[in-house]
């Protein structure tokens, strides 16, 4: 009975949590929604040129201010500009006529992709390595681990790139070059999901799918290395705190064997901070890396971003940074939500 | 035959300056009795305690002429082995419940490790552990079970730290300054729990205290440490006879109702001593 009454009580006190995360979440996006609106606004480029050209007459000009709806007042133009958010309309790209909807959810998955396969290796090989070198502290693992990620951390990603590229492509060809797919296999399968490996191996195109992986994997493994850089220098520093805690010497105490003091004592509170760590990280990468997108001719959000910004094509522009934002919201409160699972201290009580 | 036998312990920690031994040449026997350790901070008894369970943190190193629990020599013991004596057969109880047990873990998962760790299947390491937890008074044990270990007080905590510990039912129990985080009201009442225990399984106990007072009220016998060495062995009873100035001086630091002790004396130190 009394057992049942604290599950319920558990219970109640996530469902208010998620929705005071929620709330937070609306609000922040509504910030966001104004700030890229202003931003948007007061560069200094004439968005009405960019329609017009500036060979147009003076009435040409004003019909198309007009129409542009420049002629009303910031908060109007906001009212507008929100409403159309809202309805999923973030207007047309002046640079491919196509409304930005198209545009990003044709770029978008390209990021994703490379992101999630790139996150996947950098927390796979970085929390690992980060705990082996917390364990080892000291001893010659512990710095070859922090050499990894000193490098990671500090060698321009360009040139790893293209050092890659060099490598393993041009002299040993044991992958494919820049670009997603090769053309003699782009219209083997749909795009369906714009994620060619899911696509390709859902559609049973496997040999497609070699070929997508072959081409993923340098860019991917580059980005997965400097997440992991930053995971593994995290991991570290959090476990040697854990590791430090009196429970740890209550887990010896107890004969609890050492792989589980370290992986399940230890690792379920060090994996509290690390939750934000590996969020922040799929985050940034989710931004597009405009650089690993150029050396790597990958049709990215990174370039197209880069692109629209370098046309003056403000609607695209503020449409990516719409969508970066949502993302950094989105993991943020992916990140909060799974606080209060894996720590009951974070559940607040009434 | 005696649970656990010291002979010549020592232990040394590297340091810049050269390796500094904080525990030097410590012996003792104990049997199914309540031994004290007293000493001031850093006089060596924490790590005496440590050594006994060879938790000697790294890097430090502890050596011993003898050092035998129940006939096995403790000192050439395989990693696999200390981890089938601790947890069964000798067990600690540390300082502050806020930090020695885990903040993730619900305190019922915490209660049953040392048994599911050695085998003991589920179902019975929940049946043990909640009759545990009624033997510390615990008023409402399931709710306990289920909590996490800030949802208890500190009093609460370290009963649960104490069930925990002798839910394996070991033959010695060390326990390191067990009340020194709780409150003066809640220290006398975890104190019996703990005292009653003990007495009721007849295991041997190492209780470890900077509070001679408190300490010769439930022991057998009292062994004063000062820097590392064990200045002075006592029958709880004979603390009166005290030789030792250094154990004298703990006695006389006290503050008595009926007399005026202006100033308090202070604790005299003597280099001698430690040599």
């Amino acid at each position: 009975m009394a057992a049942q009454t604290i599950r319920g009580r558990r219970g109640a006190l996530w469902t208010r949590k998620a929705a005071s995360v929620l709330g937070t979440v609306a609000i922040t996006f509504l910030g966001l929604l104004f700030v890229t609106f202003l931003i948007g606004r007061v560069v200094p480029v004439d968005p009405v040129l960019s329609v017009v050209g500036d060979r147009a007459t003076q009435a040409q000009y004003d019909a198309a201010y007009r129409a542009l709806g420049l002629d009303k007042s910031l908060i109007e133009q906001f009212w507008i500009w929100l409403t159309k958010v809202f309805q999923g309309d973030l207007g047309t790209s002046n640079l491919t006529t196509r409304p930005i909807t198209q545009d990003i959810a044709r770029v978008f998955p390209a990021t994703l992709e490379l992101a999630t396969v790139s996150i996947i290796i950098g927390t796979v090989v970085g929390i690992p390595l980060g705990v082996w070198s917390a364990v080892r502290q000291g001893r010659p693992i512990d710095h070859i681990v922090r050499v990894i990620g000193l490098v990671g951390y500090s060698a321009p990603v360009f040139w790893l790139g293209l050092m890659g590229l060099l490598l393993f492509y041009f002299k040993l060809d044991l992958i494919s070059g820049p670009g997603r797919v090769d053309i003699a296999y782009e219209y083997s399968f749909t795009p369906k999901t714009g994620l060619f490996l899911i696509d390709t191996a859902t559609q049973g195109a496997w040999d497609a799918f070699g070929n997508v992986l072959s081409h993923i994997i340098l860019p991917a493994s580059l980005l997965g290395y400097l997440s992991l850089a930053y995971i593994s220098r995290m991991t570290r520093s959090f476990m040697l705190n854990e590791l430090a805690q009196e429970y740890i010497t209550t887990a010896r105490v107890k004969g609890v064997p050492e792989w589980r003091i370290i992986w399940v004592q230890a690792m379920r509170n060090a994996a509290v901070p690390l939750v934000t760590v590996v969020a922040l990280s799929y985050a940034n990468l989710l931004e597009g890396s405009v650089l690993t997108e150029t050396v790597f001719a990958w049709p990215g959000l990174g370039m197209y971003l880069t692109n629209s910004l370098q046309n003056a094509d403000m609607n695209a522009v503020l449409g990516g940074t719409l969508v970066i934002g949502a993302i950094f919201v989105g993991l943020n409160m992916f990140s909060d939500l799974l606080y209060t699972l894996l720590d009951a201290r974070t559940r607040k009580r009434s | 035959m005696s649970l656990l036998e010291v002979e010549n312990l020592r232990i040394t920690f590297p340091t810049r300056t050269g390796p500094a031994e904080v525990v030097r040449g410590v012996n003792f026997t104990l049997g199914h009795e309540r031994l004290a350790i007293v000493g001031e901070s850093g006089s060596g008894k924490s790590q005496t305690g440590r050594a006994i369970l060879g938790l000697t943190p790294q890097p430090g190193q502890a050596t011993a002429d003898r050092l035998s629990f129940d006939g096995t020599d403790l000192r050439s013991l395989s990693a696999r082995n200390w981890r089938r004596l601790r947890g069964t057969r000798m067990s600690m109880v540390m300082q502050d419940p806020k930090f020695s047990l885990n903040p993730v873990m619900p305190v019922g998962k915490q209660l049953m490790e040392p048994l599911t760790t050695h085998g003991t299947p589920k179902r019975e390491a929940k049946r043990r552990a909640l009759e545990m937890l009624e033997a510390v008074q615990m008023r409402d044990p399931e709710r306990v079970f289920r909590a996490y270990p800030h949802e208890l007080s500190g009093g609460m905590g370290q009963r649960a730290m104490i069930a925990m510990m002798l839910v394996s039912e070991p033959d010695l129990l060390i326990a390191d300054e067990p009340t020194s985080a709780l409150d003066v009201t809640i220290q006398i009442e975890v104190l019996r729990i703990l005292d009653r225990l003990v007495a009721d399984r007849g295991m041997g106990l190492i209780f470890i205290s900077h509070d001679l007072r408190l300490v010769s009220s439930f022991c057998d016998r009292v062994l004063v440490m000062y820097a590392g060495r064990v200045v002075e062995e006592l029958n709880a009873a004979d603390l009166h006879k005290a030789q030792h100035p250094y154990t004298q001086g703990l006695l006389n630091c006290l503050p008595q109702i009926d007399e005026d002790r202006h100033p308090l004396p202070t604790l005299d130190r003597d280099a001698a001593w430690a040599g």
